[in-house]
């Protein structure tokens, strides 16, 4: 069995968000594995909410800001 | 166009688009059934696309449009796929040309220009090679969204080239292509060009031909030398030739050097960053208004009318008026829009209802959930399964009902979204559809028509974020919806309604600064009908424009500044303070206190103010250099103190006298590593007048890069055929100045000669660097921050020009940059123009997305306000110590102060920590229930 890493991201807003938007208008193609945690900003990101991803069995935690 | 200021009546027609834009959802299901492929004008040909496409990702409108001209249908009557393909109906081929008549009481001309077309510049050789392009089709070929997904390439064989040429100057400064004028955009945008094209390949070759590198503007020299530092290669010519070699499509360039050697040079690609032309619509849209153009088919303003057309009602900004970049471009924009509401100010608001909504119930305690579902068309439905999807979503604890909707954005599925929150007597809702980024307001709307509050919605991106990006894995993208609508109604579980805080601004504004752009903020300010407070340093008004006593377009300074002073003093709105200092300022957006010291040292008391807004318009000064005998030698001067000499007859220009000027003196060195913008104008504003008093006094001006951008260039011209001597010396190899036998000697090393020249100076006139003015207190009271240059620093470069970084507080006139007249007086409007925009709302609004303090958690160690980057908490006195408040109006609500908060006295609204945790664990639960 191939591995399918789950990935939990955090995406700040104003700008990998936003990112993320203009791949989906551009219909870039990427791997389903992220499930996306929408924060105003990525300085809203607590060292806790990345051992909770960890303790909730996220195999990788992607920070976009 | 018709009437006069105030009562203007204007006819437009507005061609059809053959796609009715209150039905396109901008899904682009049409365009791949499209059979017709065109070239496509926004990637400048180098691509293609369909006759039914959208002008490019972030137009706005999105809603598509049909080329005429190529369309099969509209020329043949055969095809209509792309009605067949629209599943919203929008498709109408029956669309006419509507006509449409505004009765309007100002208008705005910002009818943009156009590239010059190198096609008919034989000498580039664009219209035979495929490998000489435009800056624009440059711009478009580094682009990620461009016809080579970023990959820097050649069009002949898509290769990557390994060296580069930018011509700078194509079809600008030039009599032959008819464009005598400075197109002020190239060198600036040829250097971003190249910075952009080495972050993509580092190892490309970049060599960049100039006449003169006219970095002028906040930041640019500095630009230009992180291009140098970066291995850009600079050449000072002008090229002669290009050569196309038709085996390999390479480009041979042939140049003299500065001294003189002819040399030639290889090159694969060849850019020529062409220069800006008035578009042809300019002349049809003179003609309309009955406003002029001139010589080059620019709107050209007057000097202390800058926006000002013509035509008494008739504002201009951008490009229509004169090439300028993108900042000038925004701080014109905003300036009109000041002159405009100054015209207006007596209607302002009469024709503007509010909307009402009902009246929000109470927050049930039991949840009773609402997931909708949407199809986009086949946006989402083509790849995600969406019935699938809207079982899944039932099942969910406490949620009451979950339903699909073809297009969840448009009017009939708010009504019906309303309705079911009515029926279904939902209290949260979740709308898994597209991003919220553009459509939560839409969202929050409909809540507060059902009654709801406008936070109890979360969406669920299942398209931009989903069915676009995994449009081939059918099975993974509805197990990601549904995780993703889990996690969404995990955290809807906990959203609590929030109230929507409206904070009053006082209406009044302080403008600091009584030059000439603190004296037309105020006059802008006042004019728009507002209070303002003008306070200035010094016993009078006027600042640096009392140093001017002529202008290169022949203006009188002097007069000028005494009809504004007039203004200022008799107009009933204004309070002038002069011999005034800052004393303190406190508040924040809409609430701000200042204490005034005004007065002189017999009698000096203190005035306070409370206002809304601040203007900061505190000027900048001379650098006194202590170099080229300056302050030991009463022959070596300061440009402006020429200035003053000439003009009072101290100074009359003697037969055989020779005066020499040295530009850049303390200027783009280490010390000061910016261009000061007009002092090249300045200087030959005094060598042009010189020489109309006298014109056998010799002129010498010794530079680095003449600065005379824009219609600037034409008095360039001028000077030289005046015969004012130009000699160009290196940073490197500074002139040398010397006194001796009742002279002084300016030596200076000849490039084309290759030795050193002696001239006599009987005058020496040192154009210095522009400089802060360090002593102002304000800039402290206030926490403003300034760029490194030690000007104030704008909260973005482009696009908020005249924004501080703290809100409320906007800035202007040479405090922001040095600036020319017409410059300040815009940036002047701009930020008044922003000023009154909060005055007159009279309230600001916080988005409910702000930080809250608990403050029996608070223990008061202030680690959240040295870490908030917005200024927006402050200390306030509670029974027991100190304790951290919320500045609400300047909240961003971006949760760092939450983050760093030890006792979690902090959190954030729609954020807040038992959410995102829910969904974090809804996440961790959902891949449990995806293995099994």
């Amino acid at each position: 069995m191939s591995f399918h890493p789950r990935i939990l991201g955090f995406l700040c807003h104003w700008c990998c968000y936003a990112a993320a938007d203009a791949a989906g208008v551009a219909r870039l193609q990427y791997p389903p594995n992220i499930r996306v945690i929408r924060i105003m900003c990525t300085g809203r990101i607590e060292p806790a909410f990345i051992l909770n991803g960890f303790m909730n069995r996220a195999d990788g935690i992607f920070v976009g800001g | 166009m018709t009437g006069s200021a105030g009562n203007f009546r204007v006819t437009v027609e507005k061609r059809p688009r053959y796609v009715d834009e209150t039905k396109c959802t901008g899904c682009g299901f049409c365009s791949p059934y499209c059979p017709v492929t065109i070239p496509d004008p926004y990637n400048q040909h180098l691509s293609q696309k369909k006759a039914i496409d959208i002008l490019y990702t972030q137009a706005i409108p999105s809603t598509y449009c049909i080329d005429p001209d190529y369309c099969l249908f509209l020329n043949r009557k055969e095809c209509k796929q792309c009605s067949k393909a629209c599943q919203s109906g929008a498709i109408d081929f029956g669309q006419k040309p509507e006509i449409a008549t505004f009765q309007v009481g100002a208008v705005i001309l910002t009818a943009g220009f156009k590239d010059i077309n190198p096609a008919h510049l034989d000498m580039y050789c664009y219209k035979e090679s495929p490998n000489v392009v435009t800056g624009v089709e440059f711009e478009r070929i580094s682009s990620a969204s461009g016809p080579y997904l970023g990959n820097i390439s050649r069009p002949s064989d898509l290769k990557k080239p390994e060296k580069i040429a930018f011509i700078q100057c194509a079809g600008s400064r030039s009599s032959v292509s008819g464009n005598n004028y400075c197109s002020s955009v190239c060198c600036k945008y040829a250097v971003k060009d190249a910075i952009v094209a080495l972050e993509h390949e580092p190892d490309i070759d970049i060599t960049i031909f100039f006449m003169d590198m006219r970095m002028y503007g906040k930041g640019l020299d500095q630009f230009s030398e992180r291009a140098r530092a970066s291995g850009v290669t600079f050449i000072r010519s002008r090229v002669s030739e290009i050569r196309r070699d038709k085996n390999t499509e390479d480009l041979t360039i042939t140049y003299v050097t500065e001294d003189g050697a002819l040399r030639k040079e290889t090159f694969h690609l060849v850019v020529l960053p062409t220069g800006l032309r008035p578009s042809e619509g300019s002349f049809a849209l003179s003609r309309a208004t009955g406003i002029s153009l001139n010589e080059y088919g620019f709107c050209s303003t007057g000097l202390f009318d800058p926006l000002l057309a013509d035509k008494e009602g008739i504002f201009v900004a951008g490009g229509f008026r004169e090439p300028v970049a993108l900042p000038d471009s925004v701080i014109q924009a905003s300036g009109a829009a000041a002159c405009a509401s100054e015209l207006l100010s007596s209607v302002r608001g009469t024709r503007i209802s509010e909307k009402e909504f009902p009246q929000e119930g109470a927050d049930d305690e039991s949840l009773r959930i609402g997931v909708f579902v949407c199809h986009c068309g086949k946006n989402i439905a083509g790849v995600v399964d969406v019935e699938n999807v809207r079982k899944y979503a039932a099942d969910l604890p406490q949620v009451a009902m979950s339903t699909e909707n073809l297009y969840s954005c448009s009017e009939d599925a708010q009504t019906i979204i309303s309705e079911t929150i009515k029926k279904e007597n939902l209290n949260r809702v979740v709308i898994a559809a597209c991003t919220p980024r553009t459509h939560e307001p839409l969202f929050q709307e409909t809540l507060r028509e059902a009654g709801l509050n406008k936070c109890l919605v979360e969406m669920v991106n299942i398209r931009d974020q989903c069915s676009w990006v995994h449009s081939h894995e059918r099975q993974e993208a509805t197990t990601k919806a549904k995780d993703l609508i889990s996690m969404a109604v995990a955290k809807a579980r906990l959203i609590k309604p929030l109230d929507e805080l409206t904070i009053d601004v006082i209406p009044r504004a302080l403008v600091i600064g009584g030059g000439l752009s603190g004296m037309t903020a105020a006059l802008s300010i006042a004019d728009q009908g507002f209070t303002c407070y003008l306070a200035e340093k010094n016993s009078e008004l006027g600042g640096n424009l009392k140093n001017l006593y002529y202008t290169l377009r022949g203006n009188d300074p002097g007069h000028c500044l005494k009809q504004i002073i007039k203004r200022v003093l008799s107009h009933e709105k204004i309070t002038v303070y002069t011999n005034a200092e800052i004393e303190s300022i406190d508040g924040f957006i809409g609430n701000f206190r200042t204490a005034l010291t005004v007065g002189n040292s017999d009698k000096k008391e203190t005035v306070e103010l409370r206002h809304g807004t601040v203007i900061l318009a505190t000027g900048a000064k001379v650098h006194e250099p202590d170099e080229y005998l300056y302050g030991k030698d009463t022959r070596v001067l300061l440009q402006h103190e020429l200035e003053r000499n000439i003009a009072s007859g101290s100074y009359v220009p003697a037969d055989r006298d020779s005066v020499v000027m040295i530009q850049c003196v303390g200027s783009r060195n280490k010390e000061h590593p910016y261009c000061s913008s007009i002092c090249c104008s300045t200087a030959v504003k005094n060598a042009l007048k010189i020489k109309e008093l006298n014109p056998s006094t010799d002129v010498y001006i010794l530079y680095r890069d003449m600065n005379m951008y824009g219609f600037r260039e034409k008095y360039f011209t001028r000077a030289r055929n005046e015969g004012v001597v130009f000699i160009r010396y290196n940073r490197d190899n500074k002139p040398e100045v010397t006194e001796g036998e009742g002279s002084l000697w300016v030596r200076v090393k000849d490039r084309i000669l290759g030795n050193d020249l002696k001239i006599p100076a009987h005058l020496l006139a040192l154009s210095t660097a522009i400089v802060p003015t360090q002593d102002n207190r304000s800039e402290k009271a206030l926490a403003v921050p300034c760029s490194s240059d030690g000007f104030f620093m704008e909260s973005h470069v482009q696009l908020k020009p005249v924004d501080s970084y703290i809100d409320g507080i906007f800035i202007c006139g040479m405090a922001h940059f040095p600036k020319s007249i017409d410059e300040s007086i815009a940036q002047a409007k701009a930020a008044a123009s922003k000023a009154a925009i909060l005055l007159s709302k009279g309230h600001v609004k916080a988005e409910p997305i702000i930080s809250v303090c608990d403050s029996s958690k608070c223990i008061g160690c202030t680690l959240c306000i040295a870490f908030c980057p917005y200024g927006a908490i402050q200390m306030v006195k509670k029974e027991k110590g100190k304790r951290a408040e919320i500045i609400s109006a300047a909240c961003k609500g971006c949760g760092v102060c939450a983050t760093y908060c030890p006792t979690k006295a902090i959190s954030m609204g729609r954020f807040t920590d038992e959410q995102i945790n829910a969904q974090i664990e809804a996440f961790g639960a959902a891949i449990g229930k995806d293995s099994n």
